[in-house]
């Protein structure tokens, strides 16, 4: 399988991606004026940044790109999408993944530790894990209070498209430990089909135990190991 | 004169013109003598400008000189460059700087604080190196007070903002609250690059015939006399109404500009190339002509403009930020250009490289300055003052102080709960959460003495970074004090595993013009000077920020020290918490103590005073190789130095700091028991260790000759120092991580 990483300008963890990217397999750099897709990409990963410096609301000038509507082509096609923070922030903007994000409810941006529980593990991106695993990944937003509409929340729960929500260490998904205000909790979703996920957590910052933690490593893991 | 040259002045030139611009009569003679002529409204901008101590350290360089500023890995000699370059083998070199923002922080928080994180990182990357990491040290007034929030609030923001969004991790710092910075905070910004070695560019103007282009955001009238005016004077009532000297920061533009300059550099068509920050057009093209003697032809209707009706004085003088002047190779234009328009970057020529050492300006057909470049800076002819000094009478006052004199009816219990929970001591969590601390994947720490990023481009190795400085202490004593700021930056660099290998200083004091005042700033250079030396660390480079003054009270001189570490094996680190319980507790250093300057008299007693800490150099240095080795060999298993609020503050720190709860059971008896909890003698690291290799510690502290004790255990739970301190770590992290959250969410309330 092959990786392609968009750059947007304002992109900022788009070196961290491709890191953790090749490390599997050989990773494109995708820019952001590009008018096609190689045809042997099997994942593309939107990575974490400031596209366009976000003065507008997040991710809604990066929706504009040329590269987006190939993107959005290519997730129609069944091909498989990932959106990390900024890049969820894009899916959204897109319409890849249901609902927005707002600033957090602290008003402040927040770079910190957080508890995620798996919701969904029957997703390309999230089969290697469990409901029982615990995730410890780092957030890094200022603007990652999940909203959506309480029709569409249940819809996200009656077919299983909430991938990820945060929680506290023993895996309670309880009030304290949702850092910014989103709604149920929810840290990424997927969309209906399954092949879009966004997440505002940093799996690619924890992917190597010298930082720390690895435990971003097995949504990697699940992605190349499905996908190759 | 002006005629014979045909010149256009926008202003009739008087002496009365220059004061107002803040120069001197004696400086305004003397570009009178330089010139042969008065100088057009222009020219005596770009001198007023240039002249300044900003740009020219007029009363400071005397004494810079001092300094050890050249020799060990240090790849270019302090002030050549925009910043230091520090090599660390595998053809690869370290970057870094300090630069201060007080002044424009003082008046607009937020904007000050983004903008000078902003100049900072472009001194870097100028240099052809990525930034990975940034540092701030700040001073504030007190946090109770609400200017102190506000300020405090807005800096952060600025702070986050800035770096945040341009990707660069800000991964350590200092904050200090003292009652001296309440109408003068101070707001100093680190960032640290890497460049592989054939791939640095210069700041020097090359080639005769070669084109002159500015790359970046067009020219506005932000940030004129930011250099010049603002931070060369005190604040006063009218200080506000300088507000829009002080300019606007825009990351998303420094992050492309980033991107467009290193790729320009990379593919070899930048002959120089400089950042634009303080002082703008005016310092780039004299500052890069002089370097080699050449000059240049500006043509100011080509810059790109936010406002058409500039004059030439305005633009010249604009600090519109995320602007870089580039020298380009003739025949190496379309090239550059296609660089610049893939990363939507704007990219003009402006002007030409002359052989005549002397810059000419053009505005609207009109020649409007004719410039001898070498005559505007430093090491050409601007002025180099000699400054009286005289020792500072307030210290009569202080040295005599006696401390045994002090009572307090409160218990040791009671005021380690006053120490912890003081926004000096208390946890920065606040602070650092809103800060991006691990963008480009290579932070491995921030909680250590130190911060320790890996680097990828030199597998197995990595760098550790800090800036320190209490300047309780140099205020107390600038020589001892200053000397202290470094090796404590040192001994933090070593608790980490990493050995020190470079300076950058941020000078921040009161006027130049006070004898006492720059009393202490000499002493203070001596100091430094001396440790320095001593350590092997050159001074790479740094900045003067002086004028941090009002009502006639000047701040306590702050000299930060940013210091650089290198790190051979990565896997050999050390942090501070405590890692199982049983492991032994030992203090390396010595037994003194001072409570002069401390935490302790400002905080039970209200007092700032007394002598500082006396650092005996051959002690320090001892205790640092030591500590080197035993982390090196894996003899020990946490290490944290003893700084501000004595050992007691320490060894919650290391507790707190721990993963599992882990507390510790200290017994200071018999031989220990005259030593004071809260003194913060100099040379101190508490260290732990499992109980099996305390014989090994003990002859290795005998082979160095270093002084040590042991003073408890590590256990669960229980933080107990016995007879003085009873506790438990969950309650004791509570209040030190909610000390500054308390009082800052109170704002949000009001």
């Amino acid at each position: 399988m092959k990786f392609g990483v968009v750059i947007f300008p304002g992109s900022n963890c788009d070196h961290d991606a491709i890191n953790v990217a090749s490390s599997y397999s050989e990773t494109y750099q995708l820019w952001h004026k590009d008018t096609s897709i190689p045809n042997d990409i099997d994942c593309i990963i939107l990575p974490g940044g400031f596209s366009f410096g976000d003065y507008l609301r997040c991710g809604a000038i990066a929706k504009f790109s040329p590269i987006m509507n190939e993107v959005i082509k290519f997730a129609n096609n069944g091909k498989y999408v990932i959106g990390i923070c900024n890049g969820f922030q894009i899916l959204t903007e897109a319409g890849l993944v249901p609902g927005a994000l707002i600033r957090n409810n602290s008003l402040h941006f927040l770079c910190k530790d957080i508890y995620l529980k798996t919701e969904n593990t029957n997703s390309i991106f999230t089969s290697e894990l469990s409901n029982q695993n615990i995730l410890k990944l780092p957030i890094a937003h200022g603007e990652g209070n999940f909203i959506v509409d309480d029709n569409t929340l249940t819809e996200l729960e009656s077919n299983s498209q909430i991938a990820f929500r945060y929680c506290d260490k023993d895996g309670n998904v309880i009030k304290e430990s949702n850092p910014n205000g989103s709604v149920s909790n929810i840290a990424g979703v997927l969309n209906k089909k399954k092949n879009v996920l966004g997440l505002m957590p940093h799996p690619e910052r924890y992917s190597d135990n010298l930082l720390g933690y690895n435990d971003g490593k097995s949504i990697f893991d699940s992605i190349f190991k499905n996908l190759n | 004169m002006i005629e014979k040259l045909n010149l256009y002045s926008e202003v009739e030139v008087t002496l009365q013109t220059a004061i107002d611009l803040g120069l001197t009569e004696l400086e305004f003679n003397k570009i009178l003598e330089i010139m042969g002529r008065t100088p057009t409204y222009t020219e005596l901008g770009v001198y007023s400008v240039m002249w300044s101590e900003h740009c020219s350290y007029k009363n400071s360089i005397l004494q810079l000189k001092t300094l050890p500023r050249s020799g060990g890995r240090l790849l270019v000699d302090a002030g050549e460059e925009n910043a230091g370059l520090i090599d660390i083998g595998d053809d690869y070199a370290i970057a870094f700087k300090i630069e201060s923002h007080n002044h424009p922080s003082a008046i607009e928080p937020f904007q000050g604080a983004a903008t000078g994180v902003g100049g900072i990182l472009r001194d870097i990357f100028t240099m052809g190196a990525r930034p990975i990491a940034a540092l701030n040290s700040l001073r504030f007034g007190n946090l109770d007070s609400e200017r102190t929030k506000f300020l405090m609030s807005g800096v952060v923001n600025g702070i986050s903002h800035y770096g945040n969004c341009f990707g660069v991790p800000t991964v350590g710092g200092e904050i200090y609250f003292d009652d001296c910075y309440q109408d003068n905070p101070l707001v100093n910004a680190m960032a640290v690059g890497i460049v592989k070695k054939d791939k640095t560019a210069s700041a020097a103007s090359e080639g005769v015939g070669n084109p002159v282009f500015i790359i970046g955001s067009s020219t506005g009238r932000d940030g004129i006399h930011g250099a010049s005016l603002l931070a060369s004077r005190e604040f006063d009532e009218k200080t506000d109404d300088m507000r829009p000297t002080v300019q606007v920061g825009d990351p998303f533009t420094e992050k492309l500009l980033l991107e467009a300059t290193l790729e320009l550099i990379d593919s070899g068509v930048i002959a120089g190339i400089q950042d634009m920050g303080a002082a703008g057009i005016c310092c780039s093209t004299t500052e890069m002509s002089a370097k080699n003697g050449l000059g240049m032809e500006i043509n100011l209707d080509l810059v790109p403009l936010r406002e058409q009706d500039m004059s030439a004085y305005e633009i010249m003088l604009s600090e519109s930020q995320e602007r870089m002047l580039a020298v380009i190779k003739i025949g190496m234009e379309d090239k550059a250009r296609l660089i610049a328009e893939k990363w939507d970057v704007s990219f003009n020529q402006i002007g030409i490289v002359t052989d005549t050492g002397i810059v000419n300006l053009f505005r609207n057909g009109n020649q409007v300055g004719s410039l001898n470049a070498d005559s505007l800076v430093l090491g050409g002819s601007a002025p180099v003052n000699i400054r009286e000094f005289i020792e500072p009478k307030y210290l009569q006052e202080t040295r005599k102080f006696n401390i045994n004199s002090l009572k307090t009816d409160l218990t040791q219990e009671e005021i380690f709960w006053k120490l912890i929970t003081s926004p000096t001591i208390a946890s920065k969590k606040w602070i650092f959460e809103q800060y991006d601390s691990q963008v480009r994947t290579n932070t491995v720490s921030i909680k250590g003495d130190a911060a320790v990023l890996r680097l990828k481009e030199t597998p197995g190795k990595g760098i550790a970074v800090t800036t320190d400085c209490n300047s309780r202490y140099v205020y107390l004593n600038p020589y001892e004090g200053a000397k202290s700021a470094v090796f404590e930056a040192a001994r933090n660099v070593v608790c980490v595993g990493a050995e020190p290998v470079g300076i950058t200083n941020c000078l921040n004091f009161g006027n130049p013009y006070d004898p006492e005042v720059y009393w202490q700033f000499k002493e203070a250079i001596r100091g430094m000077g001396e440790a320095c030396r001593a350590l092997g660390t050159p001074v790479t480079g740094g900045n003067v920020s002086f004028h941090n003054q009002s009502k006639n009270h000047a701040i306590y001189p702050t000299p930060t020290i940013g210091m650089l570490g290198l790190i051979d094996d990565i896997n050999l680190i050390m942090s501070l918490d405590f890692k199982e319980v049983g492991d032994s507790i030992y203090v390396i250093g010595n037994k003194r103590n001072e409570l002069g300057g401390s935490e302790y008299l400002k905080v039970i007693h209200n007092l700032i005073s007394g002598e500082a800490p006396i650092l005996d150099i051959e002690e320090e240095l001892k205790l640092q190789k030591l500590l080197l080795n035993l982390i090196r060999s894996k003899s020990i298993s946490s290490a944290h130095d003893i700084s501000e609020g004595g050992l007691a503050i320490t060894l919650a720190e290391k507790a707190i700091s721990s993963k599992n709860n882990l507390g510790c059971i200290i017994n200071l008896e018999g031989d220990l028991k005259d030593i004071n909890i809260f003194s913060e003698s100099q040379s101190r690291v508490v260290i732990s260790l499992n109980p099996d290799k305390e014989d090994n510690l003990i002859k290795m502290c005998d082979l160095f000759n270093v002084e040590f004790y042991k003073v408890g255990e590590v256990s669960l739970d229980s933080f107990i120092i016995k007879n003085l301190v009873n506790t438990n770590v969950s309650y004791l992290k509570d209040k030190y991580e909610n000390a500054i959250p308390l009082i800052m969410n109170n704002l949000i309330k009001s």
